[in-house]
C-alpha cells in the first residue's frame, strides 16, 4: 500500500467497534468516550456525531439501506438513530449494559446481548423493527428473549438460516440458538480456547470468522459450526474480518490494554495481519497503531479497510492497484 | 520403594527400579537373617572361652558392629571337648548383620586366624545346593544401536534438541525439505530441569529428581542412569568417559537404600559432587563443595576441571592448592596436591589436532603432555603471577609477574597454541580499571609472551577456533558495571591477529560504538557473529566475514601481509527480539538464536540463520526454554584426505547441486498440488453452500440477491464542462 492511510481523530478514548455501510461510503465508529461518529470513508471527513449515550458505546450496526443505526452502550441503553439526520429515534432501556447489537439481513430485526451483572443474567433479545413512518414508533417489548445457559455470550449475528442466532461465548464456544424458544440448536464447545472477541459474517452469511483471546482466528461453517480454517498468531486477537473479493482475512489484536504500558511498541504486536484465507499463511502486516487493535472492518467492495485501536485512532487504508494485482500464490480462482 | 528423606515421588514418572529391587531383595523366609557364622576362629577348650568371646566381641565392636559376648554361641565337639573353630553371632537386626558381614569378612583376628563370615541362611542354602552342572541357556545376542548413527545420515544433516514446556524434541536440520523431527516421545524422553548433550554428541542427558539419565542411538534408548537425588548441575569429561554431577542438597544415604558400586554408600554422606563412569554406570568418588569463605560468591561450575585426554581431573582449593586426581581410580595423583599459595583459578590446555593425530598414529612415543595454567594474586610484597605448569611432570615452564592486578581470566585457544590472560588492572588510585592481554605462545620455545595494552575494560574475549586471531568487546561506558533497566552499554569490537614476522598481535580493525556484548566465532573460524544479548531494547545480530576477499587459506596467508584487515566485511545484519542464546551449528554453516523463557517471557522461541544472516526458519513458541545443537566428534579423516576433498570440491559439490535442483522442482510441484487441493476443496464447499443459501431464500420467497452488485449500482455521470480560456478580438482588414 503506497497510499498514506487516513487518520480519523475524533475520539478521545479507545474504539470499540467500527463498521462500513453497505455502499462503503460511510464509516461508523463507536468509542469508550460515549460518542458515535460517522465519516466519509474516501477522505476521512467527519460527517456527524450521534450524541446521546452516557457511557462507553460498546457496539453499533447499520442497516443495509443506511437508514437506521443501532447502538448499544454501558449506560444500559440501546438506541436507534436516523443515519441521515443524526436524531435519536428510539431508546430501549435494560438492567445492564448492551454489549453487542446486529441487524438481520432484511433489516427487520435486531438482536442484542446484554451483560450479565448485578444479579441479572446475560440475555439475548430479538426486537422487531417497524420500518414504517419515521422510525420512532417502535415496540418496547422484545419479540423474544432468552438467557443462554452456561458461559455468557459475547458476540452475536443473524446467519442466513431464518429463525436462528449465531453466538460466540466467553468460554470459546460458538453456538446457534433458536431465536424464538432460546433453545441451543447446535454448538461447538471447543471452537476456541478463550473468549470469542469478534464475529463477522461472509457476504452471503453462510460462513463466518471469529477472533479470540486464545491467539487464533477461525472460519466456521454457519450451518454445521465446523471449523474450516484456523489462523494461529502469537498475540491475543480482538477482531477478525473477511475480505469480499480477495482471498485474505484481516486479523488484529495485541497485548492486553492493561499491560500495554509495560511492553514496547514492537513487543505489543499492534499490527493488522493479512492471512491467506485458504492456505492459512500470513502474507503481510500493516503497522500504525500505538495500542492494541480493537476492531477491524473491510469496505464491502473490498477496496479499503479500517482499524480502530485502543489508542483512540481509526486508520482507513485504501488499497492501491498493486494490492489487487499481486497474486502471491499465482492465478487461482477462489470462490467467495 | 524406599523413600529417602521423606521426598514425595510422583508415581507416574518414577524410574523403573524393579530390576534393582529384585536383585537386592532380601528374603525373609527363614528369619535367621540376623545370624552370621564366623569361621576361622581359634580352636580352644572351654577354659579359654570367656577370653575368646570377649576378644571377638571387642573386635566386632571396634569396627562398629557392636555385640556382646552373650550374643556369641560356640558349638562344641563333644568327642574332643574342644570348639569347632566357628561360632554363631546373633545381631539385633538383619541390617546390622549385613554391616558386620561387610566389615569383618576377611578380618585378621591374629597372626594365624582370619575370619571368614557367612550368613547363616547362606550356609544352609549352599549346603543344599544341587551340584550337577546345568549349562546356562545362551542369551540371545541383541544388537545395540550405534550411538553415533546420526553421523551416518546420508544428507549429512545436523541435529538439535529443543526443550519447550515439558517437551524434549530432537530435530534434524538440513535444507528446508529435510528438516524434520528426528525423535519425539513425551512418555520417554523428558526432563525436569534441562537437557545437555555430551561433548561429542553421543549422549543426551536429562535431569530428574532422582538423578541423571543418558539416552543415545537413533531411537534414543536409555543408555545409562545415575542415581543422584535432586541433581542440579552436570558436566561431562571431554572424551565422554566420565560424568560429574552436583546437587545442592548433601547426599543422604537412608537405611534400606540399595547398595552397590552404582549407589552412594554411607561414606558419601554429606557430599555434593559425584564422579561417575559413564560406560559402567559406577560411582567413582564423591566430593564436598568448596566453601568459599567470606563473601558469598557464586559457585564456580564446572567445579572439577578435566584434562583434555580424560586422564586427570583437578579442582582448586582457593588460596591453597590444586588437587589432581587420576582416572579411573580417582586417587590423588602423586599422592599429594600441588600446593600453591593464594591460587585463584586454573585451566587445562586443550588438545589440538596435532596431539590427536599423534595419538592416533602412535607417532610420538610418550603421550601428549598436559599443561596447566594458573594465577595467583598480589600478596604483600609479591607480585601477581601467571604460571604455566606441565603435568604430570609438575615442572614450571613459564612464569610471568604482573602488577596492579585486580582480576585475571585465562583463555586457551581451542588448539592449545595460545593462552591469553586477560588482566584487569587498576590504576594507582584504584579508581579506574584498564585491561592488558598477556598472550603466551605455547608452541614456541621458551613460551614467549606478548602484551596487548588497552585503555578500556574488556568485557568479552574470544579466540578464533583454529586461528591466530581473536576478537574482544571493550567498553569505556560509565554505566558499565551498574546494570539497570533500559541501560544499553556502548561497546567497541576489535579484531587482532598474530603478525608472524614481528611476533606480536596487531589490531586489524575496530568497530566502534556498538551495543555488542557477545562474540560467537564459527567453529570453523573465519566467520563471526556479534550479538547484543540479554538487552530489552537492542537485539542486533551482525554477521561478519574476516576473509571476504580470499577464497582459500593458501592465498590468504600470502595476501594478508599487504592489506591487513581489508578482508573484514559485514555480510548481514538482523535482529532477534529478546535473544538470550546464540550458538553456531557444528559445521559453521548455520547459527541458532533463542529467546528462552528462563530469562524472560517475551516472544520466546528460536530462529536459525545461515552464515550470511539470512533467516532460514523462525519459531515463536511460548514456554520455549532451550536450544542445543548436537555436537560432533572430531573428524576421522586424516589431513591428507581433507586436503583432497578441498582440492576436488567442485566435483563433489556438483552432485549436491544436482540433488538440490531436482528437489526444488519436486517440492514446488508438491506445494502447488497441495494448494490446488485446498482451493478445490474450498470451492466445492462454496458451491454447495451457495446452493443451500439460494434454496433457503427461494423457500422464504426473498428476492434473489444479485450476485454481482458492484456493476448494478455503479452510476455513470457525464458532466460537460465548458470553459472559456481566452477571448481575442481581431480586426480583419479588408
Amino acid at each position: 500500500m503506497s497510499q498514506r492511510p487516513i487518520l480519523l481523530q475524533g475520539h478521545e478514548r479507545s474504539l470499540t467497534q467500527i463498521k462500513f455501510n453497505k455502499e462503503g461510503d460511510l464509516l461508523f465508529s463507536a468509542s469508550k468516550d460515549s460518542l458515535v461518529n460517522v465519516w466519509f470513508s474516501h477522505n476521512g471527513e467527519r460527517l456527524g456525531t450521534y450524541d446521546g449515550h452516557n457511557g462507553t458505546v460498546w457496539t453499533l450496526d447499520v442497516d443495509s439501506q443506511s437508514r437506521f443505526l443501532v447502538t448499544g452502550s454501558a449506560d444500559n441503553e440501546m438506541r436507534l438513530w436516523s443515519v441521515q439526520s443524526g436524531k435519536c429515534l428510539f431508546v430501549w432501556e435494560f438492567p445492564t449494559a448492551v454489549k453487542r447489537v446486529a441487524f438481520s439481513e432484511n433489516d427487520e430485526q435486531i438482536v442484542c446481548i446484554t451483560e450479565q451483572r448485578m444479579g441479572h443474567q446475560g440475555a439475548i433479545r430479538v426486537f422487531n423493527i417497524n420500518r414504517e413512518g419515521d422510525g420512532t414508533n417502535q415496540s418496547r417489548e422484545p419479540e423474544s428473549m432468552f438467557h443462554p445457559v452456561g458461559s455468557k455470550a459475547t458476540v452475536c449475528a443473524f446467519p442466513y438460516m431464518p429463525g436462528l442466532i449465531l453466538t460466540g461465548h466467553e468460554s470459546g464456544k460458538v453456538a446457534l440458538f433458536d431465536a424464538k424458544s432460546g433453545e441451543e440448536v447446535a454448538s461447538n464447545e471447543r471452537a476456541h480456547m478463550d473468549v470469542v472477541t469478534d464475529l463477522q459474517l461472509s457476504v452471503d452469511r453462510s460462513y463466518f470468522i471469529t477472533s479470540s483471546k486464545d491467539k487464533t482466528a477461525r472460519i466456521h461453517d454457519a450451518k454445521t459450526l465446523t471449523v474450516l480454517k484456523t489462523f494461529s498468531t502469537e498475540t491475543p486477537l480482538n477482531s477478525a474480518c473477511l475480505t469480499p473479493n480477495t482471498p485474505y482475512v484481516l486479523l488484529g489484536g495485541g497485548q492486553e490494554a492493561m499491560n500495554v504500558t509495560t511492553t514496547s511498541l514492537r513487543q505489543g504486536k499492534f499490527e493488522t495481519r493479512f492471512w491467506h484465507k485458504i492456505f492459512e499463511e500470513e502474507v503481510g502486516r500493516v503497522k500504525g497503531h500505538f495500542g492494541p487493535l480493537n476492531t477491524i472492518a473491510v469496505h464491502p467492495a473490498g477496496t479499503a479497510y479500517a482499524s480502530g485501536g485502543e489508542d483512540g485512532f481509526v486508520r482507513v487504508h485504501h488499497f492501491d492497484d498493486s494490492y489487487f494485482r499481486a497474486k502471491p500464490y499465482g492465478d487461482i480462482e477462489i470462490l467467495n | 520403594m524406599p523413600v529417602p528423606n521423606g521426598v514425595v515421588y510422583d508415581e507416574t514418572d518414577e524410574i523403573d527400579y524393579t530390576d534393582i529391587e529384585e536383585k537386592y531383595q532380601v528374603k525373609f523366609e527363614e528369619g535367621f537373617d540376623n545370624i552370621l557364622v564366623v569361621d576361622g576362629v581359634p580352636i580352644i577348650d572351654k577354659s579359654k572361652l570367656d577370653r575368646l568371646l570377649t576378644k571377638i566381641a571387642k573386635e566386632f565392636t571396634r569396627k562398629g558392629a557392636a555385640i556382646k559376648s552373650e550374643d556369641i554361641s560356640v558349638p562344641w565337639n563333644e568327642s574332643t571337648g574342644k570348639s569347632n573353630g566357628y561360632v554363631f553371632v546373633e545381631f539385633r537386626s538383619a541390617e546390622a548383620a549385613a554391616f558386620a558381614l561387610n566389615e569383618m569378612n576377611g578380618h585378621p583376628f591374629d597372626a594365624k586366624h582370619t575370619f571368614s563370615i557367612n550368613r547363616f541362611t547362606d550356609i544352609e542354602k549352599f549346603a543344599n545346593l544341587d551340584e550337577t552342572y546345568v549349562e546356562p541357556p545362551r542369551e540371545e545376542y541383541q544388537a545395540k544401536e550405534h550411538l553415533r548413527a546420526w553421523l551416518a545420515d546420508p544428507q549429512g544433516r545436523d541435529q538439535y534438541v529443543t526443550y519447550r514446556g515439558d517437551e524434549v524434541v530432537i530435530h534434524w536440520h538440513g535444507k528446508p525439505s529435510q528438516s524434520e523431527v528426528a525423535y519425539e516421545d513425551s512418555q520417554n524422553l523428558r526432563t525436569e530441569l534441562y537437557v545437555s548433550w555430551s561433548p561429542m554428541g553421543t549422549y543426551i542427558a536429562t535431569l530428574h529428581r532422582q538423578g541423571i539419565r543418558l539416552w543415545g542411538g537413533p531411537s534414543f534408548q536409555l543408555q545409562a542412569r545415575f542415581f543422584h537425588p535432586l541433581v542440579r548441575l552436570i558436566d561431562f569429561s571431554p572424551c565422554e568417559q566420565y560424568l560429574v554431577t552436583w546437587s545442592h542438597d548433601p547426599i543422604v544415604v537412608a537405611e534400606g537404600m540399595p547398595q552397590g558400586p552404582r549407589f552412594f554408600s554411607p561414606e558419601d554422606e554429606g557430599n555434593n559432587i559425584a564422579v561417575w563412569d559413564i560406560k559402567t554406570g559406577n560411582l567413582l568418588r564423591t566430593f564436598q563443595t568448596m566453601q568459599t569463605e567470606g563473601e558469598k560468591k557464586q559457585m564456580a561450575w564446572p567445579a572439577l576441571k578435566w584434562s583434555a585426554d580424560d586422564k586427570f581431573v583437578a579442582r582448586v582449593t582457593p588460596g591453597q592448592q590444586i588437587s589432581v586426581y587420576e582416572l579411573p581410580s580417582m586417587g590423588l595423583q602423586g599422592k599429594k596436591s600441588i600446593k600453591i599459595e593464594g591460587v585463584v583459578d586454573f585451566e587445562w590446555s586443550p588438545h589440538g589436532d596435532k596431539e590427536r593425530e599423534d595419538e592416533k598414529s602412535g607417532r610420538s612415543k610418550k603421550p601428549a603432555e598436559n599443561l596447566l595454567a594458573y594465577w595467583t594474586p598480589e600478596v604483600a610484597n609479591q607480585p601477581a603471577r601467571v604460571t604455566l605448569l606441565n603435568f604430570p611432570g609438575r615442572d614450571i615452564l613459564r612464569q610471568k609477574n604482573l602488577f596492579n592486578v585486580s582480576e585475571c581470566k585465562l583463555y586457551w585457544q581451542n588448539q592449545g597454541d595460545f593462552l591469553c590472560v586477560r588482566v584487569d588492572r587498576h590504576t594507582k588510585t584504584k579508581k579506574s580499571i584498564f585491561c592488558n592481554l598477556e598472550i603466551f605462545r605455547v608452541r614456541e620455545k621458551d613460551y614467549p609472551v606478548e602484551v596487548v595494552e588497552l585503555k578500556d575494560t574488556v568485557t568479552d574475549f574470544s579466540w578464533e577456533p583454529k586461528g591466530e586471531r581473536f576478537a574482544i568487546v571493550s567498553s569505556n561506558d560509565p554505566n558499565l558495571g551498574n546494570p539497570g533497566p533500559g541501560i544499553t552499554i556502548k561497546t567497541d569490537v576489535s579484531f587482532y591477529q598474530l603478525e608472524r614476522g614481528k611476533n606480536d598481535f596487531k589490531l586489524l580493525r575496530t568497530l566502534a560504538s556498538r551495543t555488542t556484548n557477545t562474540i560467537r566465532w564459527s567453529p570453523r573460524g573465519r566467520h563471526v557473529v556479534l550479538a547484543t544479548v540479554g538487552s530489552t531494547s537492542k537485539s542486533e545480530l551482525e554477521f561478519w566475514d574476516l576473509d571476504f576477499n580470499f577464497d582459500d587459506l593458501s592465498t590468504r596467508r600470502e595476501a594478508q601481509k599487504e592489506d591487513w584487515g581489508t578482508g573484514i566485511q559485514q555480510l548481514g545484519v538482523s535482529d532477534h527480539y529478546g535473544v538470550t542464546d546464540v550458538e553456531w551449528d557444528p559445521s559453521g554453516r548455520y547459527l541458532a538464536t533463542a529467546a528462552s523463557a528462563w530469562t524472560h517471557t517475551l516472544e520466546n522461541g528460536y530462529a536459525i540463520w545461515d552464515f550470511r544472516g539470512q533467516e532460514v526458519e523462525k519459531h515463536l513458541l511460548d514456554r520455549f526454554k532451550q536450544f542445543l545443537w548436537r555436537p560432533r566428534p572430531p573428524s576421522l579423516l586424516t589431513k591428507e584426505q581433507k586436503r583432497l576433498v578441498r582440492k576436488n570440491l567442485k566435483e563433489f559439490s556438483r552432485a549436491f547441486e544436482e540433488e538440490d535442483a531436482a528437489e526444488e522442482s519436486n517440492v514446488s510441484a508438491e506445494l502447488i498440488a497441495q494448494r490446488k487441493r485446498l482451493v478445490d476443496e474450498w470451492n466445492a464447499w462454496r458451491i454447495r453452500c451457495q446452493e443451500e443459501v439460494a434454496e433457503e431464500r427461494r423457500a422464504r420467497g426473498v428476492r434473489q440477491e444479485p450476485t454481482r452488485r458492484q456493476e448494478e449500482e455503479r452510476e455513470e455521470i457525464e458532466v460537460w464542462v465548458e470553459e472559456v480560456i481566452e477571448q481575442i478580438e481581431e480586426e480583419i482588414a479588408d
